[in-house]
């Protein structure tokens, strides 16, 4: 077997799976070496089908390789590298566990080359996921469960529509297609779902900040951003996920902006960002799949670095809200000036890992003349400066003093810290590498004077208004309800009054069924009980009376 | 104990006059640069700078409408 046999996947997975039976120096060991032996294979795939088993008649192609499956394997398995480098101090290995499970089925689905192999690798995130969040204790378990219900339900999406495809086509390949029929827009609705699109984007804030400091750096990566790449392979150009992608840029924002716990206003961001990448996926040209295609892999580094950054501040104080923080530059400045870096990747400041990215999605915009798209789409920009790039930090690490002294969290975070910084000014400083993995070649220079005067004026108004409107922003102790009240909220108060009504209807219909059958009782009882009329005996002689009396009748109706 | 220099008035000021002068310069500076305009709005003077401003005054104010209806207190789903 030549090492372009190995599924890439099957490393993460099969060492997640052992992870627990090692000790704690060898399981250290594999957390950082098996992502980096999964890097070199993801880079030996071939282009096209590179491992096939059969199965029920079919020929599942579980490795298909091309240069977007690579890039988007690629970030997954570094991704993996530095959260296990950053999470080599968490005490539960579950978690670890999950979480190297989670990233080999997110590589997984990178390389799926047909929709049952997709399916299965998909559903393995789901469970991987899941028990990322759980693994984070009992405060964790509602949140967990609405997660995995939301997967499920996403993932029985996902399973009609491949068995419906199959049907209609008898084909498993998983390749572009149009929404043309029942089973492809019900394949789309399971991928949206993941990528945490309307209406079902809730479970996204609810689930994520209840995982553990290290947790919702894996939780980030993956899930939404393999929902990502299966548009980009199965849905580009789909006109409806520009529209899909403009909401959830503007909802991430608002709600972003509304929310008090450091750990929602980065989930809402996530949101935010996979926004901007749908919308690419549904301009659908070449610039705009590259400009998400990169995007992704940009934001998979920045938001793991921000998370990572509130992560550390969430380790070493036990605190979330930004009514708690604050104040916090003067004894975490590590974790600080990488939250500022990763804060200014997300807003796309010049020099950094967004900009080159996320300008590629506007330029698409522009070649097609879509005015409003990118008209919004400079908006949304100006709204993650305001909710991510500054009110992170800001409330976060300046603000006011909150008289909590931490110090910068152990050396192996501020290390996945530092690294992830450096990827990001790196990429940005020099995007030619990123650009050169991109699946279609990149005809782009990000660096104009247009693009960087035009961002940077953007960004420092933004930031102005955010200062000025600084009394608007207050931190209050708030919730924004989402449409996640529906089976929160209302769900559980119609089960309980289902309850309180169905027990009174209940006692109802045995009150009412009671009355009818005593009634019914002394009906039979007033006619035919012994001194009922029909029930009382008759002396014989009005018996012989009554029957001379008919045969008298007979007998004069028979002669007339 | 002195706090720490970042956040003393002194400071504050001199950043503030900074971020002036910077925006002041980014906003001359489209004097200099041939625009785009591949819009009808993206030739005007300055249009990244009042655009990204009046971005984030209606952003702002669309959430504080939205919060106006749908806020509640963060321990609403614990009851």
């Amino acid at each position: 077997m030549t090492a372009s046999a190995i599924p890439p996947a099957a490393i993460l997975i099969l060492g997640g799976l052992l992870l627990p039976f090692l000790q704690a120096q060898l399981r250290a060991a594999a957390l950082l070496l098996l992502p980096l032996l999964t890097l070199y294979l993801i880079w030996q795939v071939p282009d096209g089908v590179a491992l096939q088993v059969p199965f029920l008649g079919y020929e599942l192609a579980l490795v298909k390789g091309d240069a977007l499956s690579r890039l988007f394997a690629t970030v997954f398995a570094v991704m993996a590298f530095a959260g296990g480098l950053f999470a080599l101090n968490q005490p539960r290995v579950v978690e670890l566990s999950a979480a190297l499970c989670y990233a080999g089925s997110a590589i997984g689905v990178a390389f799926a080359g047909d929709l049952l192999s997709l399916f299965v690798f998909w559903e393995f995130m789901a469970i991987g996921s899941t028990l990322v969040v759980w693994s984070a204790g009992p405060s964790a378990r509602g949140a967990g469960l609405r997660y995995a219900a939301m997967h499920l339900f996403g993932g029985v999406l996902l399973m009609a529509g491949v068995v419906g495809e199959v049907a209609a086509t008898g084909s498993l390949i998983f390749d572009r297609m149009t929404i043309d029929s029942v089973p492809r827009g019900l394949i789309l609705a399971g991928f949206l779902v993941n990528a945490g699109a309307l209406p079902l984007s809730a479970w996204l804030p609810d689930a994520y900040p209840e995982s553990s400091w290290s947790g919702m750096v894996f939780l980030s990566a993956f899930t939404t951003k393999s929902a990502v790449y299966v548009l980009m392979r199965g849905f580009p150009g789909a006109e409806l996920l520009i529209y899909v992608g403009l909401f959830m840029v503007f909802y991430g924002i608002v709600y972003a902006i509304l929310e008090n716990d450091m750990r929602r206003i980065l989930a809402y961001s996530i949101v935010n960002q996979v926004g901007f990448m749908v919308t690419g996926v549904g301009i659908g040209t070449e610039m705009a799949l590259n400009g998400a295609a990169s995007h992704a892999f940009t934001h998979i580094i920045y938001k793991a670095l921000l998370i990572m950054s509130a992560g550390s501040v969430l380790f070493m104080t036990g605190k979330r809200k930004c009514s708690d923080l604050g104040g916090l530059f003067r004894t975490m400045p590590v974790t600080a000036i990488c939250g500022i870096v990763g804060a200014l990747s997300i807003s796309s400041f010049p020099l950094t890992s967004g900009f080159i990215s996320k300008s590629m999605i506007s330029e698409g915009a522009a070649d097609q003349h879509l005015a409003l798209v990118w008209y919004l789409l400079a908006a949304g920009s100006a709204g993650v400066f305001l909710h991510a790039g500054i009110k992170f930090p800001w409330f976060v690490f300046f603000q006011k003093d909150s008289g909590l002294r931490p110090s910068d969290p152990p050396w192996n975070m501020r290390a996945a810290m530092i690294f992830f910084s450096v990827l990001c000014i790196g990429i940005g400083v020099a995007p030619g590498t990123l650009y050169a993995m991109l699946p279609f070649k990149v005809n782009f220079i990000p660096y104009t004077a247009f693009h960087v005067v035009f961002q940077l004026q953007l960004l420092l108004f933004s930031g102005l208004a955010f200062f000025l409107m600084l009394g608007w922003l207050a931190r209050t102790l708030t919730i924004t309800l989402d449409l996640d009240w529906f089976y929160r909220r209302l769900g559980s108060v119609a089960a309980g009054n289902l309850d309180r009504w169905a027990g009174r209807a209940w006692h109802r219909l045995v009150q009412t069924t009671e009355r009818r059958v005593q009634g019914a009782i002394r009906g039979v009882r007033r006619y035919h009980a012994p001194d009922g009329v029909l029930g009382r005996t008759w002396p014989t002689g009005s018996m012989a009376f009554w029957t001379t009396l008919m045969l008298a009748a007979y007998l004069i109706l028979s002669y007339l | 104990m002195k706090d720490h220099w970042l956040v003393r008035e002194s400071t504050i000021r001199r950043l503030w006059v900074t971020f002036v002068i910077v925006l002041v310069v980014t906003v001359l500076v489209d004097l200099l640069v041939q625009h785009d305009g591949q819009f009808w709005l993206t030739g005007t003077f300055g249009f990244g700078a009042w655009f990204g401003f009046a971005s984030c005054v209606a952003l702002i104010l669309l959430s504080k409408a939205l919060g106006a209806v749908l806020r509640r207190p963060d321990t609403y789903y614990d009851r």
